[in-house]
């Protein structure tokens, strides 16, 4: 509930820019990755004293936005920057921005405990975010209509269920968008016949479904998602308009140190060494 | 201010006591005029601001292309082979921006939430001021006032976990996060807003149309149904429209309750989208310049044209009320 609370103030606060200050690290996005990027500010903030880690949410694209609008040392996102945001950070500051990859994720789909679906195809999955299905017992579920849960379109998961379930078509306009994948995870957890989607972080008190491939299921297990058997898995990203240098340099060096990718695990997330 | 500076140049000789206590005066009148002009000044720079952010969808080609005005009121057609719709989609490879789904869910949540508040709020008021006994009415007003001041992001969050999930049981309804709930949780934030103001008008009626009411053999209750809420009647729906501008410019709540599916229906149980939930919700994605972000801006002008007429209506029709009560002289 606090990340969904932290992601909401956030979303008040992106229009607000922050000055970059000597000292300051600030580290601002994907809020699947406000806890993971809080966790490591603590920790490296233990050691180096002397640097502050400022870490906020408001969404992959709030982060990559406020990198090209220079109010942000480090974007967090949860998928790749578009071409178009490249572009605009060329245009701006004359570079294609750095790419670093520091921790890997699954989406999955939750499905209300109560509800006897255990797996669907990603054709399912892509007919009922279309719309094209709209009832549960069209996939083998009770006669009842699914309701629809999706993330604002500011979220680096809207982006990425949409690029690869939707191939790039728009979620249907029934489907409820809300802030933060807690709150997700909470109004499926109420909803008997709701489905939403979100990181495996997250997934508490609702049921996780399987992605059916063929005869067999896939389960969004660890070892699935680290080898990338689960056709959902992503990379999370850390981007910077130039190669790091100085605290911004130290921070992610400690991300990505052992110690800094032990965090990842304990946070629910998966390494990318 | 002018009489007073003639009267100066007329009469040279004021004690230094006089003289000072005139610069005094001077200097508070002018600080307030300052504050009031620069209220004025800042209202102005907002308006500006916005409408200059808005403006680009008119005359960059890019954004013109985007999101022309037929677009945004017409209906467009979303994927090949279906019907023209009203889609919000702003996000996507071909952005639909049609403002109908978010004009319908904004009113349909002002509705909901003025159909509750303003017989919880007016009523409310009518007891407090005319029937309630001073102890109670002494506790009533500041209980009710405190309501305003919580924040209304815990409003939504009451509405998101409570409201929601038991207005479902009850009702049935199709999804938990509705217009309803978005409606019923905005309505807790603008009671209080329209009870105040409402008490505020009904106390400030004269006791002396009580007493002629009473003493022309009205009972209580008629004097408070006919005289004492007729003649509170300009600022009894000066409260209706300061609720309704609130309720239709309130975000938190809507964000949190509405669901925020831009959906086209007449039914009050499906989820809406709001104008200024739009706003909150996608201002932090945007790039800035983008067409998606200059929309944005328009949506915050259409909100302010809605209130600026609206308030215009409500203080015309307030003249003639005030009119017909007091008969030709003012």
């Amino acid at each position: 509930m606090k990340t969904f609370l932290k992601s909401l103030v956030a979303v008040l606060l992106v229009a607000l820019p922050v000055a970059a200050r000597a000292g300051t690290v600030t580290v601002k996005g994907s809020d699947t990755m406000v806890i993971l990027g809080q966790r490591w500010a603590e920790e490296f903030m233990k050691k180096a004293p002397a640097t502050k880690v400022q870490v906020t949410g408001g969404g992959s694209g709030t982060g990559l936005a406020a990198l090209q609008n220079g109010t942000t040392d480090i974007a967090m996102s949860s998928r790749e920057m578009k071409d178009a945001e490249s572009k605009k950070l060329r245009a701006r500051y004359n570079t294609t921005g750095e790419e670093i990859a520091v921790a890997k994720d699954g989406v999955t789909f939750y499905v209300n405990a109560g509800n006897p679906v255990t797996a669907l195809t990603l054709e399912q999955l892509r007919g009922i975010y279309l719309g094209d299905i709209t009832n549960w017992k069209e996939v083998g579920g009770p006669d009842a209509a699914i309701v629809v849960y999706s993330r604002e379109n500011s979220s680096g998961t809207y982006v990425f269920v949409k690029d690869n379930v939707l191939d790039g078509e728009d979620y249907t306009s029934s489907a409820q968008t809300l802030p933060g994948t807690a709150a997700v995870v909470n109004a499926v957890a109420k909803e008997k016949h709701g489905i939403g989607y979100g990181g495996a972080a997250y997934a508490k008190g609702i049921k996780e479904l399987n992605v059916k491939k063929g005869n067999e299921e896939i389960a969004p297990s660890a070892d699935n998602i680290k080898t990338g058997k689960y056709p959902l898995s992503r990379n999370l990203y850390f981007y910077l308009r130039n190669k790091p240098a100085s605290e911004v340099k130290a921070f992610i060096d400690f991300a990505l140190s052992p110690e800094g990718q032990a965090v990842v695990t304990k946070v629910g997330y998966f390494p990318v060494k | 201010m002018q009489q007073g500076l003639t009267e100066t140049m007329a009469v040279p000789m004021l004690s230094p006591a006089a003289r000072r206590r005139q610069l005094r005066e001077k200097v508070i009148a002018g600080f307030i005029t300052l504050m009031a002009f620069t209220g004025i000044a800042a209202l102005v720079l907002i308006l500006v601001f916005v409408a200059k952010e808005a403006l680009a969808l008119f005359t960059e080609a890019e954004a013109r292309h985007e999101a022309s005005l037929s677009k945004m009121f017409l209906p467009q057609v979303a994927r090949v082979g279906r019907p023209a719709t009203f889609t919000w989609q702003p996000v996507s490879n071909v952005p639909k921006v049609s403002m109908i789904p978010l004009f319908i869910g904004t009113l349909k949540t002002t509705a909901v939430s003025m159909l509750v508040a303003v017989p919880v709020g007016v009523f409310g008021a009518l007891y407090a001021a005319e029937f309630a006994p001073r102890r109670l009415r002494e506790l009533l007003k500041p209980v009710i006032e405190l309501l305003a001041g919580i924040p209304s992001v815990v409003l939504g969050f009451f509405a998101l976990m409570v409201m929601a999930t038991f207005l479902q049981d009850t009702f049935g309804l199709n999804t938990r996060l509705n217009a309803v709930v978005a409606g019923l949780g905005l309505a807790l934030a603008i009671v209080p807003v329209i009870f105040t103001v409402a008490e505020d008008s009904l106390t400030a009626v004269p006791r002396s149309y009580r007493e002629a009411s009473l003493a022309l053999g009205a009972t209580p209750w008629e004097t408070a149904w006919k005289v004492v809420l007729p003649a509170a009647a300009p600022g009894i729906l000066a409260a209706c429209v300061l609720g309704f501008g609130r309720a239709i410019g309130e975000t938190m709540i809507i964000l949190m309750a509405s669901g925020n599916a831009a959906i086209v229906s007449a039914n009050l149980g499906d989820s809406v989208r709001s104008l200024s939930a739009t706003i909150a919700a996608e201002m932090g994605e945007v790039v800035v310049g983008s067409p998606h972000y200059s929309i944005l801006f328009f949506i915050g002008v259409q909100l302010f044209i809605f209130t600026f007429v609206l308030n215009m209506l409500a203080s015309a029709w307030t003249k003639k009320v005030i009119k017909r009560l007091t008969g030709s002289a003012s």
